[in-house]
This record gives structure tokens, C-alpha cells and sequence, in this order.
């Protein structure tokens, strides 16, 4: 067997994947949207840029899902940095892994759950009831754009913190030390050495979170009440309950032209930072 | 006040966790009994106990029955009977609008064997090839003449039986009665109104376009399965100008209304039994306008994986002894007589269940169009992501 062959072989289980899990699904979401809806919905062949002219009638979905996802991002990352800090410079070596494990734990419950114990904390007898013992009164916080920010923030921490966290910690301890030595104060130190080290980490989380976000819908449909609608309830809806599908497609591939020039975008921005390519690790 | 709140002892939950674990009960359900918070708490304690469920000998139907239904609508006590006489666990799921359930079925591969499809939809299903005929020989318990016709006519299409009747009922609205300063509560145009008024943030409507956009249409006494594109706009109007006044659009309210941040929301009969039993307060009013009149029924998919088991199901639970106790459990009136005959007086008179005269016949059966109208289907997603 030549090296050629063999190196196609360990590549066809990936590209076989990669083909029937992405190209031909995306092929066949693209073909649709320019279909029509059929008479008890599903799709009819066509060729028409009808759904395409709809689109203005999905523009608040589009609107809520572009404002909250990048403000989740930025929310999760000063959260996330001041943790990840922690963990990676100021903790204990003998704490650090029992720190870390406890960032993991809510993973082991099912998002579902814990976005529904949100609901009990942000509703009525939760927070606000003790707002209102205080002295606080008539403060609502579930089904808000606010109270899914929240869920928002909780549920993607932990995707924020562990890249920041990798990247602080393989920082070389020295560099601090030559700094400090050199006379520099530490938020200096932190200015000139520690947040651009990090950057990589920061860029990971970013995106990682922020990508996620575009395409979320249960924690909206939860803490949101069906009240706050993102572009992921919108083609829930579209297929699960109007059944239209050419509509769903649509709204779905520009969904995607969406993240594709965003994400093109934010990779230009954190190259001009000093990142290269290689250092954002999920590209 | 509320059912809620009461306290569960750790061998409750296991119970429950188990019940849940083997499908039987909902993960809605589940929250709701043990009380999340009380059951985060109690679980870290009660893990070690945790073990997988007995295994269950496989019957002649096959080890599970997987069943396509609405909330709060079943005795879980009786799936575990039938499990314990067939063998077949119950795997339950939950939706909340008939387009739900169409769209799985149109998508195909839904793996159902039963699912609960109420009267209007069902000639589309047939239209659709979705649904087989059914083999009355495999239900010995479906007596026909049983029935009162007008809940169990929309089981036959062109002379052949497709689904045979589980339920009746109304949709109206639950209001907590603490909130609204002695006005009685009579109408749906009550019921817009005060939402963009006294109970701003406080009311609920079903994530569901029928009822919502009907029961809209019923504020300008237009019909509730109008697809008249005027009147489709007029309600359009009103849901949008009521949007921002809304608690929530979900068909899951009961929590919310237990727990006191809504205090009034459309509603099933059962719902409004359910919430009327354990909280008073709670009335359950119909509109005096009119609205919906229902039924429900069992039918089966093309290409049900556990076709025999599923024949079991429908049969167990049409036997009259296990449909009785789901009226206890549920509060949804029945149409079978034989049922009927072993529910307690002051059930069959019940005002929620069987509402006056002069209430009823001012309500409509839907129209099948109604499923299938684009324009109310896209009615609904311009007010929800409005």
C-alpha cells in the first residue's frame, strides 16, 4: 500500500462524515429554499426567490438573535476572564483541579434541567420575592430578554472559561517575573504581557460561545417565555409548526451567510490583534 | 395552596426519577411533582441507590409502546399496569398543537405507534397517507354504539374507521379569581381587554395558532376557524397590540399559574379542572362569545414499529374500568357511556367538565382548512417573533 492510499483511507471516515453530515444536508437546504410550501405544508420544487423576499417578516428574530448573541459573548468573556485568571495565576496548584472540576459539574446535568431551574429562581417566588422582602417591589425578571441573557451567560461560562484558562496557564510564569523585575506595576504587566498571551484563549472562547448562540433556541424558548424569539426558535417554528419548509430553508442558509461573514470578519479582527490563524484552536 | 409546594420524600422521587427514567412519565411531570429544587437537593443523597430499572421479560407485543400525546392528559398509574400485564413500558411524548404532531408525522420516521390527533385533522392525516384504517377485530374494547356520535364522527373518513375517540372538551380560559376585584369573568372580550389592562403581564396564550388566533377572532365575534383574510388581520392586530402585554406564549401553563406569576390564561377543560381542584381561585370560564368544542382521538401511523402493541394500548385504554380512572386523573369529559357509568355523580355534573347549555352551543367544532391555511400559520409566526 502506497502512502497515498493509506493516507486517503485514514481520511475517507472523516470525508465520508464530512459529505453526508454537511455537504449534502446544507446542498439540500439550499435546493429547498427556493422551493415552495406544499398545500398541508412540507416542500414543492420550484424555482422562485419568493422566500428570499420574505424574509423582512423574520427581521425581529434576525434582530434579537444579533443583539443578544454578540452581548452574551461580551458578558460571558468578562465573567469568564476574571475566573479563568484565578484559576490559571492566583490559585493553589493542590485547589486548581478541584476548581476546575467544579466549572465542569453543571455539564453533567442536561442543559434542559438547568435552564428549567432558571425558571424557578427568575420567577415570581424566586429573586423577585426576595427583591420584594427588601423593599424592591414589582421587579420581573423571567420571560425578559434580560432573564434569557442570564440563562444565556450561565449556560455557555464554562465554554468561555476553559480556552482562557488553557492559554493562562501555559503562559510562561517568567515573563511576569522578568516584568516585575524590570520594575513594571502589575496592571502593566497584566497590559503588556498576561491579556495579549491570552489572546488566543479569548479569541477561542469567542467564537466558540458566540457561534453556538447564533444557532440557540431552547434557553429563548424557555427563560424567554416564547416572547423573546431568536432566529433558532424562528425555524423550530417554520418546520415544526407552519411546516413551511422552503420559508425554514431560507431563513436558515441566511442564517449561515450570516455567520459566515461575521466569523470571517472577527478571524480579520483578531489577526490585526497578533493572533495567527494557528492560535485560534477550534479554526 | 398549590400542589407544588408539598414536600416529597426521597423514596418518592426515586419513584418518580425511576418512572421518569423508564419514559412513563414526562420530564415536565417529573419537575412538577418533585419539585426541582427539592429534587437537586435530594438526589446528591439518593444516588447511591440509583439503579437501572427491572428488566422487563419481553412480551408477545415487544418490550414498548411509544405514544404521541398532549400534557396532563394520561394516569400514569395505568401505562404501569399495562406494562405489568403486556410487558410493553409506555414511552411518552409531549406536544403541545396538532401541527406539531402533523409536521413529525410529514417528516417521517416519528418511531410513534399511537398518537392523539383531535377532530379536525384527522381528514388530512387520511388525505396525507399518514394514518392506517383501523382493525376493530384487534379492539374488542371499542364499542361503537357507545359513543355519543357528534365526539366520535370524526374518527371515520368515507366510510372507514381511522381513530376511535378518547376525549372531549372545551377551550376556554383559567383566571385567578384573587386578582380580578370582583368583575366576573364571561367573555374573551374580558379577556383581551384586561390583559392590556389590569393584568398586563399577567395573562398566557397557547403557542398554538388555532386557539390563539381563534379565540382572538372571537373578541370581534368572527367565526373561530375563520381564514377570511380581513378578519385574519383584525385578530392579527389585536395579538400584536396585546403582545407586550403577555406573561408568555406557551401550552404549558399550569406551573405559572401555580407558582402565581400568571393569573390567567387560555385553557383546556382538563387543565381548568386540574387547577380548579387543587386551587379554587382558579375559575375556568368559557367565552360567551363561543370558541372551541373538541374531541380527541387514538389512531395509529403508517408504519407504527410496534403496530401490535400499539393495538394493546388503544385497547387497554379504552377498557371502561382504566378510561375511568384517566377522567379522575385528567378531568376531561368522555363520550363513552359505558365509562360513564362508573364516574361519580358530582364528576358527570361537574360544571368545568359539562358546561350549561347555552355555553356549549355557542362553541365550534374546527374546521379541517384550519390546520393547513398558510396564512394563519404565518399569522402566528409574525406574532410570535414580533
Amino acid at each position: 500500500m502506497t502512502q497515498r492510499t493509506r493516507n486517503w483511507l485514514l481520511l475517507a471516515p472523516a470525508g465520508l462524515w464530512f459529505t453526508l453530515m454537511l455537504v449534502v444536508p446544507l446542498t439540500v437546504v439550499l435546493i429547498f429554499s427556493f422551493g415552495e410550501r406544499g398545500a398541508a405544508g412540507g416542500y414543492v420544487p420550484a424555482f422562485t426567490l419568493d422566500q428570499y423576499a420574505n424574509l423582512p417578516a423574520r427581521w425581529a428574530a434576525f434582530k434579537n438573535t444579533m443583539t443578544l448573541a454578540p452581548l452574551g459573548t461580551i458578558a460571558a468573556l468578562l465573567i469568564a476572564y476574571p475566573l479563568a485568571y484565578f484559576l490559571a495565576v492566583r490559585a493553589d496548584p493542590k485547589w486548581k483541579t478541584i476548581l476546575l472540576v467544579l466549572v465542569i459539574v453543571p455539564f453533567w446535568t442536561s442543559i434542559l434541567i438547568r435552564s428549567y431551574a432558571w425558571i424557578f429562581i427568575l420567577g415570581g417566588r424566586g429573586i423577585p420575592a426576595l427583591l420584594d422582602w427588601v423593599g424592591i417591589e414589582g421587579v420581573r425578571l423571567i420571560n425578559t430578554p434580560f432573564s434569557v441573557l442570564i440563562g444565556i451567560i450561565y449556560g455557555y461560562l464554562p465554554l468561555m472559561v476553559f480556552p482562557i484558562f488553557v492559554s493562562l496557564d501555559r503562559l510562561d510564569k517568567r515573563l511576569l517575573e522578568a516584568s516585575s523585575d524590570l520594575g513594571a506595576k502589575p496592571w502593566h504587566t497584566f497590559m503588556q504581557i498576561t491579556l495579549p498571551l491570552s489572546i488566543p484563549g479569548v479569541a477561542t472562547g469567542c467564537l466558540l460561545v458566540f457561534i453556538l448562540l447564533m444557532g440557540e433556541f431552547l434557553i429563548p424558548a424557555i427563560l424567554g417565555g416564547g416572547k423573546v424569539f431568536f432566529v433558532g426558535n424562528a425555524l423550530v417554528d417554520l418546520f415544526l409548526q407552519s411546516r413551511n419548509w422552503a420559508y425554514g430553508s431560507a431563513v436558515a442558509v441566511t442564517l449561515v451567510v450570516i455567520m459566515l461573514i461575521s466569523v470571517t470578519a472577527y478571524m480579520r479582527f483578531i489577526h490585526r490583534l497578533g493572533a495567527t490563524r494557528e492560535d485560534v484552536s477550534i479554526m | 395552596m398549590s400542589r407544588d409546594n408539598t414536600y416529597i420524600s426521597k423514596q418518592k422521587l426515586m419513584e418518580e426519577l425511576r418512572r421518569y427514567k423508564n419514559g412513563s412519565i414526562t420530564r415536565r411531570h417529573f419537575l412538577n411533582v418533585t419539585g426541582l429544587g427539592v429534587a437537586t437537593a435530594a438526589l446528591g443523597a439518593a444516588m447511591p441507590g440509583l439503579r437501572a430499572g427491572p428488566a422487563f421479560a419481553a412480551g408477545d407485543i415487544g418490550d414498548r409502546v411509544i405514544l404521541a400525546t398532549w400534557p396532563n392528559y394520561h394516569d400514569p398509574a395505568n401505562f404501569e399496569a399495562f406494562t405489568e400485564a403486556t410487558g410493553a413500558h409506555v414511552q411518552l411524548n409531549v406536544f403541545g398543537s396538532n401541527e406539531e404532531m402533523l409536521a413529525k408525522l410529514q417528516a417521517g420516521g416519528s418511531g410513534w405507534d399511537v398518537f392523539v390527533p383531535t377532530n379536525y385533522t384527522i381528514t388530512t392525516y387520511v388525505g396525507e397517507d399518514l394514518i392506517e384504517p383501523l382493525d376493530t377485530a384487534m379492539l374488542p374494547n371499542y364499542v361503537s354504539g357507545n359513543y355519543e356520535a357528534r365526539f366520535a364522527e370524526a374518527g371515520s373518513v368515507d366510510g372507514k374507521l381511522y381513530a376511535v375517540p378518547k376525549d372531549w372538551g372545551t377551550t376556554g380560559y383559567v383566571v385567578n379569581t384573587e386578582h380580578t376585584d370582583g368583575v366576573k369573568m364571561t367573555s374573551w372580550k374580558q379577556f383581551w381587554d384586561m390583559t392590556r389592562d389590569s393584568f398586563s403581564g399577567r395573562t398566557m396564550v397557547h403557542d398554538y395558532q388555532l386557539t390563539t388566533i381563534g379565540n382572538a377572532l372571537k373578541y370581534f365575534d368572527y367565526s373561530f376557524n375563520s381564514v377570511d383574510e380581513a378578519e385574519l388581520a383584525e385578530a392579527e392586530k389585536l395579538l400584536i397590540d396585546a403582545k407586550p402585554h403577555l406573561f408568555a406564549i406557551s401550552s404549558d401553563y399550569q406551573p405559572s399559574l401555580r407558582n402565581g406569576d400568571a393569573w390567567m390564561s387560555m385553557a383546556w377543560t382538563g387543565d381548568g379542572k386540574q387547577l380548579n381542584t387543587d386551587m379554587p381561585e382558579m375559575a375556568y370560564i368559557l367565552g360567551s362569545e363561543g370558541g372551541e368544542i373538541w374531541s380527541d382521538y387514538y389512531a395509529i401511523p403508517k408504519g407504527a414499529p410496534h403496530r401490535d402493541a400499539a393495538y394493546a394500548l388503544i385497547n387497554f385504554l379504552l377498557d371502561p374500568e382504566v378510561n375511568a380512572r384517566e377522567v379522575l386523573v385528567h378531568g376531561y369529559p368522555t363520550a363513552d357511556s359505558a365509562t360513564n357509568a362508573l364516574l361519580p355523580a358530582e364528576l358527570l355534573n361537574d360544571p368545568i367538565l359539562y358546561p350549561a347549555q347555552e355555553l356549549l352551543t355557542a362553541l365550534e367544532f374546527s374546521a379541517a382548512v384550519t390546520l393547513t391555511d398558510p396564512n394563519r400559520a404565518e399569522l402566528m409566526a409574525r406574532f410570535k417573533s414580533a
